[in-house]
C-alpha cells in the first residue's frame, strides 16, 4: 500500500555512507513503514529505541537519519495504525511511547504478503536466498 | 554539566521556531538518550552532544517534513524549501493576470453578442460560467505544467457541457433550463479541480487540497467584491455630476471584467499569499461554527416544539438545501483547516452540533415534503430539490456518524477525512445528472 510519492517523501531518510552498504532510496523508504509497524508488532516502544532496533535487525546497516522517523510515526499515528501515549517509566525521562493498533497490525500483514510476493518473485529468478539479499541491496 | 543544558536550551530554542511545542519534547527526549549513550561509551559531553545533533539530521529537512506530515498542505513546501519559489511566483502573476484578462475580454465580446444589458437572452445565463471556469481550468494547468494528454483531458469535458446544454431543445420560460443554468457552476468547479489536482484523481490529500482551495478561495472572493463594490459606488457618485449615461458606460465595462476576472486572481491570491488566508480562515470558521450551532439547535428545539405544518411552504426545501450547503461548507472547512493530529476538542464537539441539528431539521422537512410530492407529483424543480437533499443528508449523517465515533475515541480523524474526500465525486456526479439527465427526463419543460 505505499504509494509512490510517499516513497520520495521519506527517501531521504537515509545517510548513505561509504562504509554501509549502499541501499537504493526508494526501497529503503518503502521497507521503513513496515520494518517500524513490525518493530511495534514486538512490544510498544518509542523513538530512540526503535532506531537503536532498525540498526541491531540490520547489524548496522540500514543507517536512518534519526530525525526523520518522527514524521513517519506520527503519520501512522494519523492514519490510527499506531496510538501514542506520554510516558515516564520509573527509572527514566518522559517519553512518547507508540503502540500498534489492530488497523497498524492489518496494514503490516498487507505489507508482508507485498513484500513476499516480491521476495518470491526475486527469489525464483535469482536462485538463491543469500543471491536475493545482495541483489535488493543493489536493486 | 551546566554546559550541556546550556546546550540543550539553545538547540530548544533553534528548532522550536519551526517544529511544534511537543515534537521538539520528543525530539530533545530522543537527542538525551543518544547522549547518555555516547557518554556512557567514553565520550566528552559535548562531543556526544555534536555527534547527536547530527544524526538528527538537516533541521531544514526536518521541519519540512513536520510541517508536510502535520497539515499536508502543498504550499508549505513551497516555503520552507524557498529556493527559486519567489520567482516562480513573479511569473505566475502575470501569467494569471493575463489569463484573467481574457476572461473579461471574453465575457464582454459574448455579452456585446448577446446585446446585454438591453435584453437578457437565457442563453447566456446558461453557459455564463463556461466563458469564465475554463480560464481557471487553463490557468491551472499552465501553472502545474501538465502535459498535452491531461491539457486535452481538461478540455474536453467542458467542450462537451458545452455541446450538451446548447443542443437540448428547452421550452419557453423552462425550469430545467435554470436548473442546467444553477448546476453548470458546479460541475464546472469540480471539472477545474482535475488540473488542480494536476491529473491525480486518487489521492485524498490533493482532494482536501481541493477543498481547503474552495474555501479559500470564496473568502478571497467576497473580498475582493467587498472592495470591488465601494470602488464601483465611489466611482458612480463621482462620475454623477457628469450624466448618467457615464456612469453606465463605466459600470457596464468595469463590473463584468471584475467579476470575471476576480475568479481568476482570488484563485492566484490563495495560491500565492497561502500565509494570509491561513490565518483568517480558521479564524471565520471558528466564529461561525458555534454561531450556526447555536441557530440550528434553537431552531430545532422550536420546530420541534411548534411542529411544522403552518410555516411549511414550496420554497422551504430550497431554503434548507442551502443550509445544509453551508453547514457542509463549514464542516468540510473546519476538517481542512484542522491539525489532524489535535485530540478531539470544543470546535469538534460544536460541528457535532451543528451538523445533528442540521439533520433533525431536515429530516422534518423532508418528511413534510414527502408528503407534498406525494399529492402534487414531481416537477423539474422539486426533484432537483429532493434530490440535493437527499445527497447532503447522506454526507451529513456519515459525518455525524463518524464524527461521533471519533469524539469518543472509536475512530482516528483519518476516517472522517477519507469519508468527505471519498464523497466529493458524488456532489459532481449528481450536478451532472442534473444537468445531463434531467432536462430530457422532463422533456425539456
Amino acid at each position: 500500500m505505499v504509494r509512490p510519492d510517499t516513497l520520495h517523501r521519506y527517501a531521504f531518510w537515509f545517510k548513505v555512507s561509504g562504509d554501509v552498504m549502499r541501499i537504493d532510496k526508494d526501497l529503503m523508504a518503502a521497507s521503513s513503514t513496515p520494518l517500524v509497524l513490525a518493530i511495534l508488532a514486538e512490544d510498544e516502544s518509542y523513538g530512540y529505541a526503535i532506531l537503536k532496533r532498525v540498526r541491531e535487525l540490520s547489524d548496522g546497516e540500514l543507517e536512518w537519519t534519526d530525525g526523520m522517523l518522527y514524521p513517519l510515526l506520527h503519520r501512522l499515528a494519523r492514519l490510527g495504525y499506531v496510538t501514542t501515549e506520554w510516558r515516564t517509566p520509573p527509572e527514566g525521562r518522559r517519553r512518547k511511547y507508540y503502540a500498534i493498533t489492530r488497523e497498524g497490525r492489518a496494514a503490516l500483514a498487507e505489507h508482508k504478503q507485498q513484500w513476499t510476493t516480491v521476495a518470491r518473485a526475486l527469489n525464483d529468478i535469482w536462485g538463491s536466498s543469500d543471491r536475493l539479499a545482495l541483489a535488493l541491496g543493489r536493486a | 554539566m551546566e554546559q550541556l543544558e546550556a546546550q540543550f536550551a539553545e538547540w530548544r530554542a533553534f528548532v522550536g521556531r519551526t517544529v511544534d511545542g511537543s515534537d521538539v519534547e520528543e525530539l530533545e527526549a530522543h537527542l538525551r538518550d543518544q547522549v547518555a549513550e555516547l557518554s556512557a561509551a567514553g565520550l566528552a559531553a559535548d562531543e556526544a552532544f555534536l555527534i547527536a545533533v547530527k544524526r538528527m539530521g538537516r533541521l531544514d529537512e526536518l521541519s519540512r517534513e513536520f510541517a508536510r506530515e502535520h497539515s499536508g498542505r502543498l504550499w508549505k513546501q513551497l516555503v520552507v524549501s524557498s529556493g527559486d519559489s519567489d520567482q516562480r511566483n513573479d511569473r505566475g502573476w502575470t501569467a494569471a493576470l493575463a489569463f484573467a484578462v481574457a476572461a473579461a475580454v471574453t465575457i464582454h465580446v459574448v455579452r456585446l453578442s448577446a446585446g446585454f444589458p438591453e435584453s437578457e437572452p437565457v442563453w447566456l445565463l446558461r453557459n455564463l460560467n463556461l466563458f469564465v471556469l475554463p480560464f481557471l481550468a487553463g490557468d491551472f494547468a499552465r501553472r502545474r505544467r501538465l502535459g498535452v494528454r491531461p491539457s486535452l483531458l481538461t478540455a474536453v469535458p467542458f467542450v462537451i457541457a458545452g455541446v450538451v446544454i446548447n443542443l437540448y431543445p428547452y421550452t419557453e420560460a423552462s425550469s430545467t433550463e435554470l436548473l442546467v443554468a444553477a448546476h453548470l457552476p458546479i460541475l464546472g468547479w469540480f471539472l477545474v479541480a482535475y488540473p488542480y489536482m494536476s491529473g491525480v484523481l486518487s489521492s485524498h490529500e490533493r482532494k482536501m487540497d481541493f477543498v481547503r482551495f474552495t474555501g479559500e478561495w470564496f473568502i478571497y472572493y467576497v473580498l475582493i467584491a467587498l472592495g470591488g463594490g465601494v470602488l464601483m459606488g465611489l466611482t458612480a457618485l463621482i462620475l454623477e455630476p457628469i450624466g448618467n449615461a457615464t456612469v453606465e458606460g463605466v459600470i457596464e465595462w468595469a463590473l463584468p471584467s471584475g467579476v470575471v476576472g476576480a475568479v481568476i486572481v482570488a484563485a492566484w491570491l490563495v495560491e500565492s499569499k497561502q500565509r494570509v488566508i491561513e490565518n483568517m480562515a480558521p479564524v471565520l470558521t471558528m466564529i461561525f461554527t458555534p454561531l450556526f450551532a447555536l441557530m440550528l439547535s434553537a431552531a430545532a428545539v422550536v420546530y420541534a416544539a411548534t411542529g411544522l405544518g403552518g410555516a411549511f411552504d414550496r420554497e422551504l426545501l430550497g431554503v434548507f438545501d442551502s443550509l445544509l450547503v453551508v453547514v457542509l461548507g463549514l464542516v468540510l472547512y473546519g476538517i481542512s483547516a484542522r491539525d489532524p493530529g489535535a485530540p478531539p476538542g470544543w470546535m469538534d464537539r460544536t460541528q457535532l452540533v451543528a451538523v445533528v441539528s442540521a439533520l433533525v431539521l431536515d429530516v422534518m422537512v423532508l418528511g413534510a415534503m414527502g408528503e407534498r410530492i406525494g399529492e402534487l407529483g414531481f416537477t423539474p424543480n422539486r426533484t432537483a430539490a429532493l434530490g440535493l437533499n437527499l445527497v447532503l443528508l447522506v454526507n451529513l449523517t456519515g459525518t455525524a456518524w463518524l464524527s461521533s465515533r471519533y469524539l469518543v475515541g472509536r475512530d482516528t480523524f483519518h476516517r472522517l477525512e477519507r469519508w468527505q474526500t471519498s464523497y466529493l465525486p458524488v456532489f459532481a456526479v449528481w450536478a451532472a445528472i442534473v444537468v445531463v439527465v434531467l432536462p430530457p427526463l422532463f422533456a425539456f419543460a
